[in-house]
């Protein structure tokens, strides 16, 4: 038996992706069958949290806007064959940026603090993102493994906030900054739920970058440089300030995602912030298949997940580790799945070989 | 190996072709690029199976389905690209490919056995090196090393000097002579004349895939052999306007350049291209022409000597300047560099003139302009495509070569560098080219052609510059040689031709 690579038909080609969700689902059912859980139950649970009910839609919504930015982030450098896996980081520096100007300057008490700590949340993301940038720029070091290492070191960076020079005096000695001031929240959107400016920022971010794409010759120049870099040396195009401005700019949406949670989610600095939404926008825009309306579809499919992941650990008290292997196969699966639908499995002897006879 | 004949889509490779080697003889298989060499001595290696034909070895009627059967036969092939792993040690490099005994390495025994055989035959090679620390004539005796402890008896060896400097080329072959010496046979590929007279005993001349002779070395004359390899004694001109040549659009003073392959690729290059003018570069591949393209067009930079294009020095400046200097580009790779294949025919023509005012204020791109120029030229320059939306990958090489050519005329190019323009095209889309060529020299632009098709070259060309080990051997015009004249310029040996005052 072997695997013959060919073009996927374009029923293929549509059907995979669902096919693959589907597979990944069963899959994922099989797992929970055997550690004793029912998995139609857990499903329910998943599916009727996040899209049964109006606040269903909203909650959703809230965890899909920080997952549309890092997804944004990932696909970006991808479309120039560059592999940020560092947006957890990025997300966690917009954060601090955030706080920091929100919480230590008398900037957060003005009318100027939203703008304000958003902009600075994406500096700080893009600053953070700019270093593996800058040695994959003149170095060559890989930026996939510098961007990974990076996340750690803001994680940590977060925690010696935290429990060092930020930790709130009035915080009983828990690692949690100061809560930002109210003057620092972003608005509300659609009153009664927590839906916030970000998700709006989140879907005009998403319509810049198919916008920059499709519409402007940087776009054209990152689409030459991802699709042949040979070709785009070729003709001129500067690869080093590509790689600069592109990865900056995923620094910066990832800093964004960053700044958004901390000012309307968790309303301070603190540990959990994030619970991998730089890690899954990796899938979200794998799943997407780098497209970036696609983005938001696929964001809101993972959101849910996450949130009917919170469903399942308050009714069927599972760990919230049933989400990363969901999350996981369902990324296993996709990526399978379309690995197979450009191929036709054949049994049997080898076909004769290529210029034969 | 009796009526080989090993046809590929398109292409007939070998054609009913008969080639014999004694044991104890060097025997040097010669021709131009393409003309069959490396596919006959692949089938020999069991690489490729003949369409039809016989091989026999020692006598018997044999079938090798693949290298492992040849090797097995005392068969040995070291191909340009060394089969080496690089951080492994010679010794090991060398057992790799032994049939298996048992699961205990001796290194040892075997590190003893490797230096008494390269005592034996010459050839120097520390057998705990690391292959990475090698120099490439080293890698090519560990090469050697392998075959012999696997017993070959019948060592091919394919250009095996094109790597190597005169030094390591003289004791190359001071060790094939003595493996030849005991009686086994050589076999090397090669189109350098100099080193068929050298150190062949006897030598077969291919051309076109066709057989043209075998005969002793001592028999015939590096003049007879260019003949032989080149095929016709005179050309057909054709049909051109006279041009009065302008003034100089491209020049390269003194260059000097490190190759892929190894240092001074390019040794005091001097070059000049006049507008209205087509010059020629001919050459074997690999002797320079890569470099002296990549140095024209920006993409590499010399280490002496300068580029000036349209009086400019441009001299490292990076291949927007040369496009800016009015540099157009033929490359030669087309797919690997001329277009990025999965965008659309529309972004492939737009390219480089993509940030041309024309296309949109500012930073915006204005995909219908884009759209209105790419039909203009789809329809002016005969590309056939379902339209401007096609990704370019998916276009014939005659059309993907018309969209390069459209692109880079359409451009305003004061000179243009046209590299291997129709290698692997049909004889339509290779007219098509060889007609914008001209077109464009009619039009006063400047167009250096480099390529290894000797009957485009002497077709288009005013003057033939002939490139050899990275010095230009001579600049002559068409009319005024013989192709034995130019075949020995091309295998490197200098004589009195009416040569061109440049």
């Amino acid at each position: 038996m072997r695997l013959e690579r060919r073009p996927p038909s374009r029923l293929a080609a549509a059907a995979a992706p669902v096919v693959s969700i589907l597979a990944a689902l069963a899959a994922g059912g099989l797992m929970l069958a055997a550690s004793g859980v029912n998995p139609f139950a857990a499903y329910a649970v998943l599916v009727s949290d996040p899209f049964g009910s109006a606040f269903g839609w909203s909650e959703t919504a809230v965890k899909a806007t920080p997952l549309i930015l890092t997804g944004l982030a990932v696909l970006l450098p991808a479309r120039m064959r560059l592999w940020n896996i560092g947006a957890e980081g990025q997300l966690q520096c917009g954060a601090i940026g955030a706080t920091w100007i929100a919480v230590f300057t008398p900037i957060g008490h003005s009318a100027l603090a939203v703008p304000a700590l958003l902009l600075v949340g994406m500096g700080a993301g893009a600053a953070w993102c700019l270093v593996p940038a800058i040695l994959r720029a003149w170095l060559s070091v890989n930026e996939t493994i510098t961007t990974l290492l990076m996340n750690y070191v803001a994680l940590l960076l977060v925690d010696f906030l935290i429990y060092g020079p930020w930790q709130d005096p009035q915080g009983r000695g828990f690692p949690l900054s100061p809560v930002l001031p109210a003057s620092a929240k972003l608005p509300v959107l659609v009153p009664g739920t927590r839906i916030h400016l970000g998700f709006a920022l989140a879907l005009l971010a998403v319509a810049a970058t198919a916008f920059v794409l499709t519409r402007t010759r940087w776009g054209l120049e990152i689409r030459i440089i991802g699709d042949n870099p040979d070709a785009a040396r070729y003709a001129g195009i500067n690869l080093t300030r590509n790689i600069l401005l592109v990865m900056a700019a995923a620094g910066a949406l990832a800093g964004l995602a960053g700044a958004g949670e901390v000012s309307a989610v968790s309303g301070r600095l603190q540990q959990g912030l994030s619970p991998g939404y730089g890690y899954t926008g990796i899938i979200v825009a794998w799943l997407a298949r780098l497209h970036p309306v696609a983005t938001v579809l696929v964001a809101f499919l993972l959101g849910g997940l996450f949130l009917g992941g919170d469903g399942l650990q308050i009714s069927l008290n599972l760990p919230i580790a049933v989400v990363y292997m969901l999350q996981g196969l369902i990324f296993f699966f996709v990526l399978g799945g379309e690995q197979l639908a450009g191929s036709r499995v054949r049994i049997g002897p080898r076909a004769p070989a290529e210029g034969g006879r | 190996m009796r009526g080989i004949t090993k046809r590929f889509p398109g292409v007939v490779a070998n054609d009913a072709v008969d080639f014999t080697a004694a044991p104890g003889e060097i025997h040097a298989l010669l021709g131009e690029n393409g003309a069959g060499k490396s596919t006959l001595m692949k089938i020999l290696y069991g690489f490729y199976q003949p369409d039809a034909g016989e091989i026999r070895l020692h006598g018997t009627p044999r079938v090798f389905r693949s290298p492992k059967d040849a090797l097995r036969a005392g068969l040995g092939m070291v191909f340009q690209q060394f089969m080496l792993v690089p951080s492994l040690s010679v010794v090991q490099n060398v057992l790799l490919g032994l049939p298996s005994q048992g699961w205990r390495l001796d290194e040892r025994a075997a590190a003893a056995s490797l230096a008494a055989a390269a005592a034996r035959y010459g050839m120097a090679v520390h057998p705990w090196a690391r292959v990475w620390q090698l120099s490439v004539g080293e890698q090519q005796r560990v090469e050697i090393l392998k075959l012999l402890a696997r017993g070959a008896d019948v060592l091919i060896l394919d250009e095996p000097t094109a790597v190597l400097t005169p030094q390591e080329t003289r004791d190359l072959f001071d060790t094939l002579r003595r493996l030849a010496g005991e009686g086994r046979t050589i076999v090397v590929i090669t189109h350098k004349l100099s080193e068929v007279m050298a150190a062949a005993d006897r030598v077969t001349v291919l051309r076109a895939g066709r057989l043209v002779g075998t005969t002793p070395t001592a028999a015939t004359s590096p003049r007879a052999l260019a003949r032989m390899m080149v095929g016709r004694e005179t050309f057909d001109l054709p049909e051109r306007d006279p041009v009065t040549p302008g003034p100089v659009v491209l020049e390269v003073r003194d260059l000097w350049a490190d190759g892929d392959r190894g240092p001074d690729a390019l040794q005091g290059v001097s070059l000049a291209v006049r507008a209205g003018e087509i010059v020629g570069v001919a050459g074997v591949a690999g002797n320079g022409q890569r470099e002296l393209g990549e140095i024209v067009a920006g993409l590499r930079r010399p280490t002496r000597g300068r580029v000036v294009i349209a009086g400019r020095d441009r001299t490292g400046a990076g291949p927007l300047d040369a496009i800016r200097a009015g540099l157009g580009h033929v490359p030669e790779d087309r797919l690997g560099t001329g277009v990025a294949p999965r965008l659309s025919v529309a972004d492939n023509l737009i390219l480089k003139s993509y940030r041309d005012s024309r296309f949109g204020r500012g930073p915006l791109l204005n995909r219908q302009t884009v759209h209105q120029v790419a039909r203009t030229l789809i329809r002016a320059f005969k590309i056939q495509t379902p339209g401007p939306d096609t990704p370019a990958g998916t276009l014939s090489g005659g059309n993907v070569q018309r969209l390069i050519l459209a692109r880079e005329i359409s451009a305003g190019p004061r000179a243009i560098l046209a590299f291997h323009p129709t290698r692997g095209l049909d004889i339509g889309a290779t007219e098509a080219v060889h007609r914008a060529l001209l077109a464009q020299r009619r039009a006063g632009i400047g167009v250096l052609l480099i390529s290894e098709d000797l009957d485009e070259i002497l077709q288009l060309s005013d003057r033939v510059a002939v490139l050899c080990g990275g010095q230009i051997m001579g600049v002559v015009r068409p009319g005024d040689v013989t192709v034995e004249q130019i075949g020995l310029l091309m295998g490197g040996t200098r004589l009195a031709v009416p040569e061109e005052t440049a």
